[in-house]
């Protein structure tokens, strides 16, 4: 059952322009779109910016229909625990995994953290951290 | 110092019967043999009959860049097949290139012509002149070069780029004239301190004939006081052989042969012709050329005729130094470049939406840089910055196709620039020249 795994970004295309995020932000704002995490990749003369937010289907038919570029990709998330070597012990799985990460962020509150990522297979990856004894987190963990 | 007196220095009247009776006898030919402009004469009700004097070239059908295009490849040609002997490429307005071909009398006529400009600004066997156009299918490397030997200067064809290396030649081989476009020259002196050659002390170049895209008296004047370099004026296109005509030593305007080619001015909208001194836009007749004449090609530049005799002695009429142009084209470190050819090549690519695009001209320094906007099209956009970087290679490298220039390119969301309700303004050229 990988499809449980897939956890649903909202890739979001930044124009390069004073105020290019902004204008993003504020068509979340419109739209109601609440994020749970989020991360802006730039290059020269554009950026990426990538989130986790709630209900993404409706909002990516919104913000699409607001003239924003986005599309829906989608990610693996696994748990990570919110102390000091939190990410070491994540990054030792992917990586003894041979795992491919493409990008990947974090979230964390109080409680909980979890890591999102970006790979080309995500069946193989899920199988590989399972294999690991990893925790593989679904939508509704989120 | 001529190196042809008789024609360079012919008496006014004298020249103008020369004129008229090669005139004549170009468009006798061309109405007898060239289907393309005797088709263009019998459209506008003109017989070679109506040509009586020298001011009724203004009778004649004007020709055009178009023409050109639409005549690709050899359409045009006047000459057999087997007479000519080269080929130049230059871009056109669309994809399609625009050919121009030489018989070898063609290209002794070009030769003759470059002969006369560089021994008027005192280039001659005494000197080494560096050639840094480009070499190739562009006109400027070869005609250079042709024009240099003939004065029996040495020449060293450098061509463009590798500009470390052309500074140590310079150095080397006591180079003391070079030819290139002012930017690159420039770009030249900025690169010599770099490598701490002073041209005034370290090198014997002293003379710089310059051209292939649009420079102004300050530039000279930077040119000539801070670089310690006399600066020359070199004017001409690929449609009329390439460059020809520079100015002379006193530096007041192009010397334009007049047994080698009519000039007219007209005005660019009503196609009026204007008098001597009114401002407006060049059209030229090459009166001596086999391959592929030219009867008042409209060249687009913007200039006037001066018609006063030159204190060198020259009767030839001179142009002022060019202005603009009254098409959109834009000269990018010397190559020619229009806004329909990038058009012409992102309509053909899935990934945007290649009505839209804005085309951006900067200089950094002394070299041009264009940076091309387009808008993506939704489907073509990844959350991999990779896949994006690979895209934006993607266009660029096909721009370079058809431009022959590096291009950076810009993608940009759907709707996010500007749209024209009137006559579309796509270039922004924040160049100073
Ligand atoms: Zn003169």
């Amino acid at each position: 059952m990988v499809e449980e795994h897939m956890i649903k970004q909202l890739s979001i295309f930044i124009n390069n322009e004073p105020g290019g995020l902004a204008k993003v932000a504020a068509a979340l704002k419109d739209c109601n779109v609440n994020l749970k995490a989020f991360n802006i990749a730039e290059s020269s003369g554009f950026g990426v910016f990538r989130a986790i937010v709630d209900d993404p289907d409706r909002a990516c038919g919104e913000l699409s229909k607001k003239g924003i570029v986005v599309k829906e990709t989608d990610v693996i998330a696994i748990p990570m625990t919110n102390r000091p070597g939190g990410l070491l012990d994540v990054a030792k799985v992917i990586g003894d995994a041979h795992i491919n990460v493409e990008y990947g962020y974090a979230y964390a509150d109080n409680n909980k953290a979890s890591f999102f990522f970006r790979v080309d297979d995500i069946a193989a990856a899920v199988g590989k951290l399972k294999e690991a004894g990893m925790k593989v987190l679904t939508e509704k963990d989120i | 110092m001529y190196w042809n007196q008789s024609m360079e220095c012919m008496p006014e009247g004298e020249l103008k019967k020369l004129q008229y009776k090669s005139l004549k006898e170009l468009v006798n030919n061309l109405y007898s043999f060239n289907a393309f402009y005797s088709q263009k004469m019998k459209a506008e009700g003109v017989r070679p009959d109506d040509i009586s004097s020298l001011n009724d070239i203004t009778k004649l059908p004007f020709m055009n860049k178009s023409d050109l295009r639409d005549n690709y490849p050899n359409k045009m040609f006047t000459a057999r097949k087997r007479d000519v002997v080269r080929y130049h490429v230059s871009s056109g307005t669309t994809g399609k290139p625009t050919l121009v071909g030489y018989t070898q009398n063609d290209i002794e006529f070009w030769t003759e012509s470059l002969a006369r400009a560089l021994t008027s600004v005192g280039i001659g066997k005494d000197d080494v002149m560096q050639v840094s156009y480009g070499y190739g299918l562009f006109t400027g490397g070869l005609g250079l070069h042709y024009g240099a030997e003939k004065v029996g200067a040495t020449v060293l064809p450098a061509g463009t780029g590798s500009t470390e290396r052309q500074l140590e030649l310079m150095v080397d081989l006591d180079v003391t004239a070079i030819a290139c476009t002012p930017s690159y020259l420039v770009h030249m002196g900025d690169v010599a301190k770099k490598m701490g050659i002073d041209l005034r002390k370290d090198t014997k170049l002293r003379k710089a004939v310059l051209g292939a895209e649009p420079w102004s008296e300050s530039m000279r004047r930077y040119i000539e006081d801070d670089m310690g370099i006399q600066a020359y004026d070199i004017y001409g296109t690929s449609e009329i052989s390439g460059p020809m005509f520079t100015d002379c030593a006193e530096k007041k305007g192009v010397h334009i042969w007049g047994d080698m080619m009519i000039v007219e001015i007209i005005d660019p909208e009503s196609g009026e012709s204007l008098e001597p001194g009114q401002d407006g836009e060049l059209v030229m007749t090459v009166l001596k050329k086999e391959a592929m004449p030219m009867i008042r090609y409209r060249i687009k530049d913007l200039t006037a005729i001066i018609e006063e005799e030159c204190a060198c002695g020259r009767t030839s009429p001179r142009i002022k130094r060019i202005t603009g142009r009254s098409d959109d084209m834009l000269i990018i470190r010397g190559i020619n470049v229009f806004p329909s050819q990038v058009e012409h090549t992102l309509v053909q690519m899935p990934e945007v939406d290649g009505k839209h695009y804005m085309i951006i001209v900067d200089r950094v320094g002394a070299l041009d840089f264009m940076t091309v906007q387009v808008e993506m099209r939704p489907e073509a956009f990844s959350d991999k910055v990779d896949d994006m970087i690979r895209l934006k290679k993607h266009i660029s490298s096909e721009l370079k196709k058809y431009l022959n220039i590096a291009v950076e390119v810009e993608l940009v969301a759907p709707e996010a620039l500007p749209r024209f309700m009137g006559k579309a303004k796509r270039v922004t050229d924040r160049r100073k020249f």
